[in-house]
């Protein structure tokens, strides 16, 4: 079998926000952007492994020190699997989180027909900086992705993440994964101090409209919350409860159907 | 009839002034602690030799406890009605012709709950209600119906004062199952406890969501494995009380309990708990039930008067007895320290190992056990996982790992769980605060769910941490109402004060939240 390994950050037995019903989620370490609103900046740091020996399917690394410490193991598609066969019978699937998982695709492929033999699905949370279409033999053992549309302006995109090229990718993504038939779910972080988010919903819902079908794909709002993030950017506000289900109400208008708000 | 001594009699006084004083006790509360307190001045039961030392000793050392039936039992502890023949044939002691649409329906159930005695003297069992009521609704709008339901209900919960109450859903979705939840969601009453009977291969998934969206929102309807309860019980088994699986048209003489806690005490080591003390007292308990049993339908008269009987609504031969335990942790971890291990109930093979032993040694008295008037379940008792009493200190109900001490993953806890609850057919359950999040996700509850049942679990209840009714072990009480309790305001529910005593020794409120 294949020596591919992921730097694995942790993994969540059962958990039920991440996806349909209930499913062992894991987060990987390693990211390309740099959300100001991260609510797992430990999971962004990339860690280099010098010397790293191929046979070890599992060794433990720590970055970071006091609070932000955290230790990486990195493992083999069946390390993880193994975790994860503990929780069968009582998840339908797996997801796999960061960080940004799509640095780690050889390792998400080979994961994913791991699970597939065990009769689980198989969904990718992705920020959508890397594009699916380059990935078929990814795609036909995915069941679905959960995308991040950080923002639908290019300017608001930027001032969230910080990233300069990565925005077409991101609804190009959003687009083709919907055609496909493999658009899980989009998520929008909503944050009142760094984009209009009215604005930016609004036009992302109109630009995904023609390729959405009830039950296909839905939204999920996420309300910004200060907890986790990055001490400079605590003072970002929180959107209401009201300023919320306006949200949801405006994609209700324009047609979609079961939009989560959290 | 045996003498007692005067003393007893003096002490019962006290007690019955006691009573008579109490200002935290309403009048119906106090009228069944008086029969109480009256009952335990006979002596006419023909006890095992031994029992007294295990029974009536300090409560730090009992091994057996029989759940206040008192002295001379006088009816079944539990009664199942079957109330759809109920129906069919109207009663002639009640003087009610068959119901002939749904407000008839309700009334005569109304009416027939007064009737049926038990333990609480009130009715454990009130009916497999959605498949009782779908076929009177046919004709009824949505609003209509849910207007008397919600009239029925509240009154079901302002007269039916015991959470120790019981209606059933399921296993096959009906209008008036999806009406029902909705009606209980809304009103949040502690009673009626409800359960769904769910076979994921009769039961639409949109029925058992509905179950899981109106359990966070008010702690019930709890699942019952429907499967392993048919193949034990047969088709007509319906959950009663707590969560106890009973024949309809039946029910349980009586139910007393081994604190196993305090028999691994008496123990030496895990061999002689194994070889002497367990099976001494395994042998006095069932003794003991043999005699409640002998009592109750050679003597006490309750089946040749009593009309549900006269009337055919149950029957002699479908009663059982139900053989309970507590403390399996509590046993596990006393003879593990025994041996000088620091293992712990629920967090070790080797401990988890030990646990299954006891049971198969309990599992296998009672297959060798007979009583002749338990023909229902093949001559044997039936094992239940007493859920626990107020009263009890540091004793973890039936098989659960103690509040406090439960895995830190909720997947471990339910692989520990899953040893267990085949051993129980008149009930074992568990209880599983949720996270308020999960709202927005109550597939994942029915994910457990599903697999639970193929992991061989047996019962499992949920309940939001967030809202007023929660669970405490087989029965739901409202915060709010153990709060004014607490103030010494008199309340109306016999089970608002367990519950109080439940959360001061249970600690039931601290039960990690998942
Ligand atoms: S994409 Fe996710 S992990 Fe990466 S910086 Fe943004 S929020 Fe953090």
């Amino acid at each position: 079998m294949t020596a591919v390994t992921a730097p694995v950050n942790k993994i969540i037995p059962f958990s039920s926000v991440d996806g349909p019903g209930n499913r062992t989620a894991i987060f990987l370490q390693g990211c390309n952007i740099d959300c100001r609103y991260c609510h797992n900046p430990e999971t962004r740091v990339t860690v280099v492994m010098s010397g790293h020996n191929p046979d070890i399917s599992e060794a433990v690394i720590t970055v970071g020190d006091g609070p932000c410490q955290v230790d990486i193991t990195h493992m083999t598609p069946q390390a993880v699997m193994e975790q994860v066969k503990k929780q069968v019978p009582f998840i339908r699937g797996i997801t796999v989180s960061g960080g940004e998982c799509m640095l780690h695709q050889d390792f998400l492929h080979d994961l994913f027909v791991l699970a597939k033999g065990e009769g689980l699905t198989t969904l990718i949370d992705s920020n959508g900086t890397l594009p699916f279409s380059k990935c078929p033999e990814l795609l036909s053992v995915t069941d679905g992705v959960m995308l991040d549309v950080k923002a639908f302006f290019q300017a608001d995109y930027e001032t969230v993440t910080g990233s300069k090229n990565t925005y077409e990718v991101v609804l190009e993504n959003a687009v083709f994964l919907a055609a496909q038939g493999k658009l899980e779910e989009i998520r929008c972080v909503i944050c009142p101090s760094l984009y209009d988010g009215k604005k930016s919903v609004r036009a992302l819902g109109e630009y995904m409209k023609s390729y959405y079908e009830p039950g296909a794909f839905h939204f999920k709002l996420i309300s910004y919350r200060p907890m986790g993030v990055r001490p400079e950017y605590a003072h970002m506000l929180t959107p209401g409860t009201d300023y919320m289900n306006e949200l949801a109400a405006i994609l209700s208008e324009i047609g979609y159907q079961d939009t989560v708000v959290v | 009839m045996r003498d007692i001594s005067m003393d007893r009699v003096q002490a019962t006084r006290e007690n019955i002034l006691g009573i008579i004083k109490n200002t935290s006790l309403t009048h119906e509360q106090k009228l069944t602690n008086l029969a109480n307190a009256a009952d335990g001045l006979l002596e006419v039961l023909d006890v095992p030799e031994g029992l007294d030392d295990l029974l009536n000793c300090d409560a730090d050392r009992r091994c057996i406890c029989d759940l206040f039936e008192g002295h001379a039992p006088m009816r079944p502890r539990y009664i199942v009605p079957d109330y759809e023949k109920f129906f069919k044939q109207g009663s002639a002691f009640l003087q009610l012709e068959p119901p002939t649409d749904f407000f008839e329906a309700l009334n005569h159930l109304l009416i027939i709950y007064k009737h049926v005695p038990s333990i609480t003297n009130y009715p454990v069992y009130l009916g497999n209600l959605d498949m009782l009521l779908d076929p009177f609704i046919k004709d009824l709008d949505d609003e209509t119906v849910k207007k008397h339901l919600r009239l029925f209900l509240t009154n079901v919960d302002r007269t039916v004062l015991d959470s120790f109450s019981h209606a059933d859903l399921g296993p096959v979705a009906t209008r008036a199952g999806y009406l029902i939840m909705e009606v209980s969601a809304e009103l949040e009453n502690a009673v009626p406890n409800i359960t769904m009977r769910y076979d994921p291969d009769i039961t639409d998934d949109e029925f058992v969501l509905a179950g899981v969206r109106c359990a966070l929102k008010t702690a019930k309807p709890s699942f019952a494995n429907h499967k392993m309860f048919k193949s034990e019980l047969g088709d007509d088994y319906v959950i009663a009380s707590c969560y106890n699986g009973l024949k309809l048209g039946g029910g349980s003489y009586t139910l007393c309990r081994l604190i196993l806690g305090h028999i691994a005490d008496r123990a030496r080591d895990i061999k002689d708990f194994k070889e002497n003390v367990l099976p001494y007292v395994l042998d006095i308990q069932g003794r003991y039930m043999d005699a409640r049993i002998a009592f109750e339908v050679e003597e006490s008269g309750f089946f040749e008067s009593n009309f549900l009987a006269k009337e055919g609504l149950i029957h002699r031969d479908r009663f059982t007895a139900m053989y309970g335990l507590v403390g399996l942790a509590d046993a596990v971890n006393i003879l593990l320290e025994k041996e000088g291990k620091s293992d712990r109930y629920g967090h070790s093979e080797e401990a988890t190992r030990l646990g299954v032993e006891i049971m198969e040694i309990i599992d296998t008295w009672n297959k060798n056990h007979v009583n002749k008037y338990c023909e229902a379940t093949d001559g044997h008792f039936l094992l239940h996982a007493q859920v626990g009493i107020a009263e009890d200190i540091e004793v973890a109900p039936g098989t659960r790992v103690p509040i406090g001490e439960e895995p830190a993953e909720l997947v471990d806890h339910l692989n520990v769980l899953s040893n267990f609850h085949k051993y129980f057919p008149s009930g074992t359950g568990d209880i599983f605060p949720m996270d308020i999040t999960i709202h927005k996700n109550p597939e994942y509850v029915v994910d457990i769910i599903k697999g639970a049942w193929k992991k061989d679990l047996r019962y499992l209840s949920f309940y939001s941490s967030e809202s007023d009714v929660i669970r405490i072990t087989g029965y739901l009480v409202k915060r709010s109402e153990i709060e004014k309790f607490e103030k010494g305001v008199a309340v109306l529910q016999n089970t608002t004060h367990l519950g109080t005593g439940a959360k001061h020794n249970g600690k039931i409120l601290e039960r990690k939240v998942r």
